[in-house]
């Protein structure tokens, strides 16, 4: 077991624990906080890929700025415990099963994926990861020469985001 | 620096959705199911990276960078319309919220 390994193992089972908690927890207010430690432990795989600026947008970003969204919006409307409702017969007997096969099925799909079945891979045996990081540099330069027009769509998008937030929170009067 | 193989992250990613999509179906509180929508956005995001390391290609990282702000804008625009809903409806329980329901 070397380094790259331990680490992965780790904050593998923290997402995974993150999530499993989100899904047992009762109180909204829980489930964000589980969220949070999904996320965080997201934004260290990324740095064990290589991915360095994401890792710190996942952070900065997610964590941060959209978590603090969800969490305000909890305590605002003062969300207690969730109701217990009973469940349809369906979601009772075919639900779980259904999901747990989905899980399976994509579980399988992914381990069988070796790069060189797309044929664009650049010949890296079994799926092994280069050495170099990426390039905080190359990546901008992608965004702000290929993926100009998407990037100047997005913020189109943001602000016709915040207009409609505005409407839709605004009080009928 | 990293000799993990891609397809750990590939089932970690297809694990985190899995149960992402479990807590979309089973959860009853209107703002958990948000949680649940980010946390599938995530798992794709963490597909997205692993491969952009396989190919060793930018383009990958690019498009995490338009998820992250099209689940910016989607999560401002939804927790604005629960606002809404609670405001109209007085409660948060997804099964109450029937007004569409034949």
């Amino acid at each position: 077991m070397t380094l790259p390994f331990i680490l992965f193992f780790v904050f593998a089972a923290l997402a995974v624990l993150g999530a499993l908690l989100l899904i047992a927890a009762r109180e909204p207010i829980h489930s964000a906080l589980s969220l949070v430690l999904v996320m965080i432990s997201l934004a260290v795989l990324y740095l064990l890929l290589g991915a360095e600026f994401t890792a710190a947008v996942q952070i900065i970003v997610y964590a941060g700025a959209i978590m603090v969204l969800f969490v305000f919006v909890i305590m605002l409307l003062n969300a207690g415990v969730e109701e217990r409702t009973n469940w349809s017969k369906l979601a009772k007997y075919a639900g779980l099963p259904l999901a747990l096969f989905l899980l399976l099925e994509l579980g399988h799909a992914m381990s069988q994926w070796s790069p060189r079945a797309y044929g664009t891979g650049t010949g890296m045996a079994g799926g092994l990861t280069g050495n170099a990081a990426f390039s905080t540099v190359d990546l901008s330069k992608q965004l702000f020469q290929k993926y100009l027009f998407p990037f100047e769509a997005t913020s189109i998008l943001i602000l016709i985001a915040i207009l409609g937030a505005l409407v839709l929170a605004k009080r009928d009067e | 620096m990293n000799g993990v193989p891609i397809s750990y992250y590939l089932v970690l990613s297809a694990i985190l959705f899995g149960l992402g999509v479990v807590a979309f179906v089973f959860k009853r509180n209107i703002i958990t199911i948000f949680m649940a929508i980010e946390l599938m956005l995530n798992a794709v995001n963490l597909a997205f990276v692993a491969f952009a390391r396989a190919h060793n290609q930018l383009d990958g990282l690019v498009f995490v960078f338009f998820v992250i702000v099209v689940a910016a804008a989607e999560a401002v625009v939804g927790l604005a319309i629960v606002i809404t809903i609670v405001h109209n409806r007085k409660t948060l329980n997804v099964e109450r919220v029937n007004l569409l329901k034949l």
